[in-house]
């Protein structure tokens, strides 16, 4: 039986503080996410609403969601690896 | 449309299957063990991975479905491009690190890591199973659909090519092989994507239409049926009750050339024109005669009369209040102010009327003009007027939200990489390269819309034939792409599910003892078995939407699988039962309101008004109710976790 965890079993003391930073992150996105899917059903007019460019917010809010995903990863990313780097070296250390 | 292939469209793309199959012969020496058939060995780069995330996850459903949804409905369209790369935050924030440090081989690995349970192993397995047999749908009416204009073969062959291709490709070399596949058709797509979005802007809008262009002529009505329009003759008048709209049959002269080698002659050919106050405008018609030949607007398809549609009739006025004829070069939000500005001549599927006239089946395809600011705003595919419509529309956001992170052949590109901070790169290489992609459809999309090219039989063909009117090469490249992306994702899929029989159902809970040779056999002859039923599913589904058909699989994951991952590692009282009760009733729920609504009762050819009920996604309620049955029967049995370590 094959119930082991991944071949290379890591330990890693930073996984609470990383999943508790991503679910804060999760809630944020997902904030914003609702926010344009309620605009989209509820006042589909405002989504007509010129804001850029003569571009209007339905363009703009949906660029902005796929946009802001990458930049959060790349956050998230950061922030996770410097975490990792000074948890898994005090760790060690211990 | 008449499509004739070219010899440089199949050079192209036999080069292509060529190389994808010789890169599958290749790294089918790193196949041999279960680790390596099925993870990759856990070597891949986490960039490579990220690219072929990507490449897994943009298949046929974003490249052929929502650039065709956006040509043919505007905006609505690209609400599936908004879900979809949601759906990666949820992978990114919450599931990605856990799944690669709790799985081996697959996501029951992951799931029952704490509990060894038969349960969810059994569950866990058959839902891997269900989810991937509806993602292969649309792939494979993908593939026929891509056929037919590149190499001129009908969809049936289409599909039956691709089953076995894929077929060779898993059953030679696994999960290292769809990995390398994916990556180069990934990076491809995306970069060709790009050449093509950027020619859009380049080219900028113009109202006049191509010459290709079906452009509908206009008669006046009386002096016509009183026989007073040159060239036309009135045949017969049909009032349409379902519509109310009034059809009239006219013939005329037309010099015809039934293909290229072909004499041109003079034949009568009878056409449909749709009477507009006192004036008849012409559409474009395809009629099954008794006999059962089909014409296209009155002659054989191979006439070229059944054109490709999509046009601007204006582009607004300039400051001095002069009509813009053409806007040259665009920038990016130049681009999306000159459609604001816009008037579309687009046929949108309500506009198509079906009606019989002396024994045979015509089907119309009326021209309607949209303004363009109504094509950049939701509501031309989406109704959300009425609260079921709304309803409808939020279930489908929250199946793409959730669906992502449950789908089997993405969660097992985790196992894939070395560690758990490759996982956490390969998914944000895969969140960028997916986002910039799908803020491309936009551009496909309203390009084909604007530039004529939408075929009215498919219009998931419009990526690949707004790439024909730059030229046959790009067409050849774009298509052959297409056709690799639709290979790649149906490897990773078959390998998913050869994953859950072999490693899931025999090894873990039938506790089959099988060396690792032998467990790679089973794999191997689990992708055979699956890659035929997926060939069956894609002839007949013909015709559907592709990316309507991969929101139906991402509902069955996010109801299946989502819950039980989220409660596994966010609530200590999760339960094995809990678990697999969830995903038992998750799934059975998803698929039992599928099976029953309207859009399923329309391709059983019944009439989708008598259909159980009007949901056609199930997400908003069988999300929820997995949920609550995980909770509730964890509860009830939370004798089971007594000494059991957390996760």
């Amino acid at each position: 039986m094959l119930h082991e965890p991944a071949a290379k079993a890591e330990k890693d003391a930073a996984s609470d503080w990383k999943a508790k930073l991503g679910i804060k992150l999760f809630w944020l996105y997902c904030i914003i996410y609702m926010g344009f899917v309620g605009i989209a059903v509820f006042s589909t007019q405002t989504m007509k609403t010129e804001v850029l460019a003569g571009t209007n917010l339905a363009i703009i809010y949906g660029m902005a969601l796929i946009i802001f995903a990458i930049v959060l990863g790349l956050i998230y990313n950061h922030l996770c690896t410097k975490k990792e780097d000074e948890m898994n070296k005090e760790g060690e250390a211990k | 449309m008449n499509y004739t292939p070219s010899p440089i469209a199949i050079a192209i793309f036999l080069a292509f299957v060529g190389l994808v199959l010789g890169m599958s012969f290749f790294f089918a020496r790193k196949a041999k063990s279960a680790e390596g058939y099925f993870a990759a060995g856990g070597t891949i780069h986490w960039f490579v991975n990220g690219i072929a995330f990507a490449g897994d996850y943009l298949s046929a459903a974003s490249f052929l479905g929502i650039c065709g949804l956006i040509a043919i409905f505007g905006y609505d369209g690209f609400l599936y491009s908004i879900g979809y790369l949601a759906g990666w935050v949820v992978a990114l924030f919450v599931v990605a690190e856990p799944m690669k440090r709790l799985g081996k081989y697959t996501f029951t690995d992951a799931l029952d890591s704490k509990f060894n349970s038969k349960g969810i192993q059994l569950m866990a397995a058959v839902s891997t199973l269900a989810v991937s047999l509806f993602y292969l749908i649309p792939q494979m009416v993908g593939a026929g659909v891509l056929v037919t204009p590149l190499l001129g073969l009908p969809h049936w062959v289409g599909v039956i090519m691709v089953g076995a291709i894929v077929i060779t490709i898993v059953a030679t070399a696994g999960m290292t092989s769809t990995t390398y596949v994916q990556f180069l058709k990934g990076g491809l797509l995306i970069i060709f994507s790009t050449v093509l979005s950027v020619m859009v802007l380049n080219k900028g809008l113009s109202s006049t239409p191509r010459p290709e262009t079906f452009v509908p002529q206009t008669l006046t009505a009386q002096a016509t049926l009183d026989g007073e329009t040159e060239g036309y003759t009135f045949v017969t008048k049909i009032a349409h009750e379902k519509t109310g709209q009034t059809f009239v049959k006219l013939t005329t002269q037309k010099e015809i050339q039934l293909g290229e080698n072909a004499p041109v002659e003079t034949q009568t050919i009878a056409g449909w024109w749709q009477l507009e106050g006192d004036k008849l405008i012409e559409t474009q018609s395809k009629t099954k005669t008794a006999s059962g030949e089909e014409l296209y607007n009155g002659a054989p398809k191979k006439a070229g009369l059944f054109k490709s549609v999509g046009y601007l009739t204006s582009l607004g006025e300039d400051e001095s209040g002069k009509m813009i004829e053409s806007t040259g070069k665009l920038g990016i939000f130049g681009y999306f102010a000159a459609i604001d500005k816009a008037e579309v001549v687009r046929y949108p599927k309500g506009s198509a009327v079906k009606f019989e006239d002396n024994g045979n089946h015509v089907k119309i395809w009326c021209p309607v003009v949209t303004k363009g600011s109504d094509l950049l705003a939701p509501g031309q595919y989406f109704s959300t007027k009425t609260p079921i419509g709304k309803l409808n529309f939020l279930s489908l956001m929250l199946a793409l939200f959730l669906g992502t992170a449950s789908l089997p052949h993405i969660l097992i590109r985790y196992y894939t990489v070395p560690s758990q901070r490759d996982a956490r790169k390969s998914t944000i290489v895969a969140i960028a390269a997916i986002g910039f992609f799908y803020i491309l459809t936009l551009f496909m999309g309203y390009g084909a819309m604007t530039m004529g090219v939408i075929d009215l039989e498919s219009g998931n063909m419009s990526a690949p034939l707004l790439a024909k009117s730059f030229g046959i090469v790009l067409f050849s490249i774009i298509s052959a792409i297409a056709f690799a992306t639709v290979l790649g994702t149906v490897s990773g899929l078959i390998v998913a599910a050869s994953g859950a029989v072999a490693h899931d159902l025999m090894d873990n809970y039938f506790s089959i003892k099988m060396t690792d040779v032998q467990k790679v056999r089973a794999g191997k002859l689990t992708a055979v078995g699956v890659g035929i039923i997926a060939v069956g599913l894609g002839i007949a589904f013909k015709g559907v939407n592709v990316a309507f058909l991969v929101g139906w699989a991402f509902a069955v994951a996010a109801s299946a699988n989502l819950p039980s991952i989220i409660m596994l590692l966010f609530w200590k009282k999760t339960t094995a039962k809990g678990i697999a009760w969830s995903i038992g009733i998750g799934m059975v729920s998803a698929l039992g309101i599928i099976l029953s609504s309207p859009k399923m009762y329309a391709q059983y050819g019944l009439d989708p008004d008598t259909a159980l009920h009007a949901l056609n996604n199930p997400a908003i309620i069988s999300v929820p109710l997995s949920f609550v049955v995980l909770v509730v029967i964890s509860l009830m049995t939370q004798k089971d976790n007594e000494g059991l370590k957390d996760i």
